[in-house]
């Protein structure tokens, strides 16, 4: 049988590209949160739940960039010069958010504490408003002639684009408030239950939005999940109806957990909110696969060549598999509520 | 020079790596100093080498976090900025950075959680295991990262396919172990090893200077110098290997360096010059003649000159020339103060302030500027091409506008400026503060006071707390 080294590696890459955005997306969301600290003691609480872990959730965001160069150069070279002011916004965001995070502990006089701790809160709002411009913009398509992108530098900034920035950053302060329940105690965690409700609350019309508006985007999405001016396809929407429905029942039961204050585990929420996220994604994947580049490029057309993707599936069979174990190891070494002693402040 | 992208590209290419050569070339370094340093406290139970730990991976932190975010910057340049570069040589590269990710940068990121935050949760062993995970994720990273480069210095087993141009590799063995690639990477191993130490040496002497020295800054000297005087010469091997190859198989960039314009079957060793690009001479040359054949052994028949290259297939010469002759300065600087160290170091003075110390503070940054000014001279050395011989730099660029390019490149130098600025003050003020203020053990669980601020929180009822570990 003959491997579709294609099909895998996409596969492979949006994975990738989900983990990273569940992971550094909680952490991004938790650097919005820490706008929203009462006073420092609490800010270094938020951080210091994420402080052993966030280096490695960023490394799925490298994983998914040079996954996407190494295994579909093409697709590669044609989103990112469309995409370059998102994505140098996100990188710059980035160096803000990664260097504060260890700068925000070393800085001495009061100014430059309040700078740094600034740098963290606007890097990470910045960093998650950017990859929501990026994610629009991959979705709303680029234009292309022959083998580059051929559109204009402001392409990217429609509308759509804005509104899944948005959407992308209330998301992420979602899990990012959803791991602070499970991560803390007391004030803190009462106060991340109230933050993780509104953005609940939130993120529900975001998504219904976003997935509507992408309907929208182009007929070709249009149809694919049956609708068409004229009538419905039942025979395509209901067998894609557990997506949406999926969604849906994740946001209730989340929002049940955290509104009726039942004696649910702290781990609950944060569960139903990577529910939510799935569903989105899944969604998404129904309505863009196979193209790679929108409407313009598919996987098989932006793919390497078989040789190159064939090493790299050897690598990725070997070490995914042990970075997904020592990943958890790592995860379950630092399980458990954040202690405030535990937070080095130097 | 016109300002247009692709110049523009150029030098937001060469801001971006020339800072982020930095850091991965300091880290290397300092993450196996730490293992070291960690596996002689386990070994030895001396309480200095525990010191040295604690002391220096608060400087690791740091610079690990300025290393990846450049480095994530990085990643992303082939694509925005080279993305014609990024579709012809996507088939043949990609694996290599893919890898890089997969089996380097995964066991980095994640091990340092544990190597800054793990100590209350695993043992002394475990802990140490994750040191040298770390430090070992750095060397593979090394490895993939000079196996790419390499092999756009010195494409091999590959082929074009003949409808898009493009480069797919037919001999991947050959592609990794690419002829400049073994001679490349134990320069560049040994550079950063080399770097570190330099930075060591630098803050164990202002420590001795300022008075603050203690037996961790003693330790921290001797090791220091022990590595240089070691290491130093070895390195001067390894460059010298480098630049053989190079004669091999890339003659423009050596004659560059070398600043020969006529080709002769013996040529000098150039110590002084100006090179003159638009008259094709020296200015105010000083040189040895007749040396090549000593310098090098495997050449036969004529040296090449600058003046045998079409004048587009030349890179700049008056870069690379002066880059290599800093680079080298750089070098011996850092082997003589080696070997003075290790004088003093036996003379048992390395903790009386003297010229030595003097000396060795501003010599903490030639290890940067030999980093540095050797990438320069590698990298612009193989201008004008990106895979050199076959894909040109003006052919590789992306289809952004001038505008975007210049207004990226604006953003990167501040924020560079704001970011590593800010980065080296803090890292110096722990570099040269001293021991004093340091914990001499690794932190403990504290149980938190009831009543603290941050709620009514029973530790009664926090997770099972793993045994605090005996402080050795």
């Amino acid at each position: 049988m003959e491997l579709d080294l294609p099909l895998i590696w996409s596969f492979l890459i949006a994975t990738a590209v989900m983990l990273y955005v569940l992971l550094d997306g909680m952490d991004l969301g938790i650097g919005i949160l820490t706008g929203l600290a009462k006073d420092d003691d609490e800010r270094n609480l938020m951080t210091a739940t994420i402080e052993p872990v966030w280096d490695g959730n960023e490394t799925w965001l490298i994983l998914g960039g040079g996954g996407l160069f190494a295994a579909f150069p093409l697709a590669y070279a044609i989103l990112m010069p469309a995409l370059y002011l998102p994505v140098l916004l996100m990188l710059a965001a980035l160096i803000f958010r990664g260097v504060a995070f260890e700068f925000r502990h070393k800085a001495v006089r009061k100014p430059t504490r309040l700078f740094w701790n600034g740098a963290f809160f606007g890097g990470s709002l910045a960093a998650a408003l950017a990859q929501g411009l990026i994610l629009g913009g991959f979705i709303q398509g680029v234009t292309v002639e022959g083998r580059s992108f051929a559109g204009g530098p402001l392409d990217w900034l429609t509308p759509f684009s804005l509104l899944v920035a948005v959407s992308v950053a209330i998301g992420y302060v979602l899990l990012g408030a959803c791991w602070l329940i499970l991560k803390t105690e007391g004030e803190v965690q009462k106060r991340a239950r109230k933050r993780a409700l509104m953005a609940l609350i939130a993120v529900g019309v975001c998504f219904a939005a976003v997935s509507l508006a992408t309907l929208s985007i182009d007929p070709r999405v249009t149809e694919r999940w049956g609708f068409s001016m004229a009538h419905m396809e039942l025979g395509k929407l209901l067998p894609l109806s557990p997506i949406p429905i999926f969604g849906l029942v994740m946001v209730i039961l989340a929002a049940r957990d955290l509104m009726l204050h039942v004696h649910a585990p702290d781990w609950r929420p944060y569960l139903f909110s990577v529910g939510i996220f799935l569903s989105g994604f899944l969604g998404l994947a129904v309505s863009l696969f196979p193209n790679l580049v929108p409407f313009e490029v598919t996987v098989w057309e932006a793919a390497a060549r078989d040789n190159a993707l064939g090493l790299m599936l050897v690598g990725a069979a070997i070490m995914l598999p042990v970075i997904l174990i020592y990943t958890a190891y790592v995860y379950s070494l630092f399980w458990g509520k954040v202690d405030p002693e535990e937070a080095y402040h130097d | 020079m016109e300002l247009d992208a692709l110049i523009l590209s150029r030098l937001q290419f060469a801001f971006v790596v020339s800072f982020h050569i930095l850091f991965p070339a300091f880290t290397i370094g300092l993450a196996a100093f730490l293992a070291v340093c960690e596996g002689l406290w386990l070994w030895t139970k001396r309480d200095v080498f525990k010191r040295l730990y604690l002391h220096w991976i608060k400087i690791f932190a740091l610079a690990f976090a300025m290393g990846v975010v450049s480095g994530v910057v990085m990643s992303y340049q082939f694509g925005t900025n080279w993305s014609v570069f990024s579709d012809k040589a996507g088939s043949v590269i990609g694996p290599l950075l893919g890898y890089e990710v997969l089996t380097a940068f995964f066991l980095e990121a994640t091990f340092l959680g544990v190597m800054l935050f793990g100590w209350k949760r695993v043992g002394n062993k475990l802990h140490f295991i994750a040191t040298c995970a770390v430090a070992f994720g750095t060397t593979i990273s090394a490895f993939w990262i000079l196996s790419a480069n390499s092999w756009m210095q010195t494409p091999v087993g590959f082929a074009t396919d003949p409808e898009t141009g493009n480069f797919y590799a037919t001999d991947w063995w050959a592609v990794i172990f690419n002829p400049s690639f073994p001679s490349r990477y134990v320069h560049m191993m040994l550079a950063a090893f080399i770097t570190t130490a330099a930075v060591v040496m630098a803050a164990g002497a202002w420590q001795v200077i300022r008075k603050h020295s203690s037996e961790p800054t003693r330790w921290q000297i001797r090791m220091a110098a022990g590595t240089l005087t070691l290491l130093m010469p070895l390195q001067i091997w390894a460059g010298h290997w480098s630049g053989e190859v190079a004669h091999e198989y890339q003659p423009a960039k050596v004659a560059a360096m070398e600043g020969w314009w006529e080709t002769r079957d013996v040529q000098g060793t150039t110590l002084f010059a100006i090179p003159d690009e638009e008259n094709e001479r020296n200015i105010a040359e000083l040189t040895i003649p007749g040396t090549s054949p000593y310098l090098f052994a495997g050449a036969e028949g004529p040296l090449k000159g600058l003046k045998d290259f079409a004048e587009e297939d030349r890179p700049p010469v008056f870069i690379v020339f002066w880059a290599f002759r800093i680079m080298v300065g750089a070098g011996l600087g850092m082997l003589l103060l080696g070997i003075w160290g290790a004088v003093l170091w036996w003379r048992n003075r390395i903790d009386k302030p003297g010229v030595f110390h003097m000396l060795a503070v501003p010599g903490g940054a030639l290890g940067f500027i030999a980093v540095l000014t050797g990438w320069i001279s590698a990298e612009v050395g193989r201008q004008p091409y990106t895979v050199y011989g076959f894909l040109r730099t003006e052919d590789s660029v992306a289809p952004v506008t001038t505008g975007q390019v210049a207004t990226s490149l604006l953003i990167f130098m501040i924020v560079y400026a704001i970011v590593f600025t800010a980065g080296t003050v803090y890292m110096a003020r722990i570099a040269t503060r001293g021991f004093g203020d340091d914990p001499t053990d690794p932190p403990e669980r504290e149980h938190r006071a009831p009543g603290s601020p941050l709620g009514s929180v029973d530790d009664k009822a926090e997770m099972p707390t793993p045994d605090p570990k005996p402080a050795e």
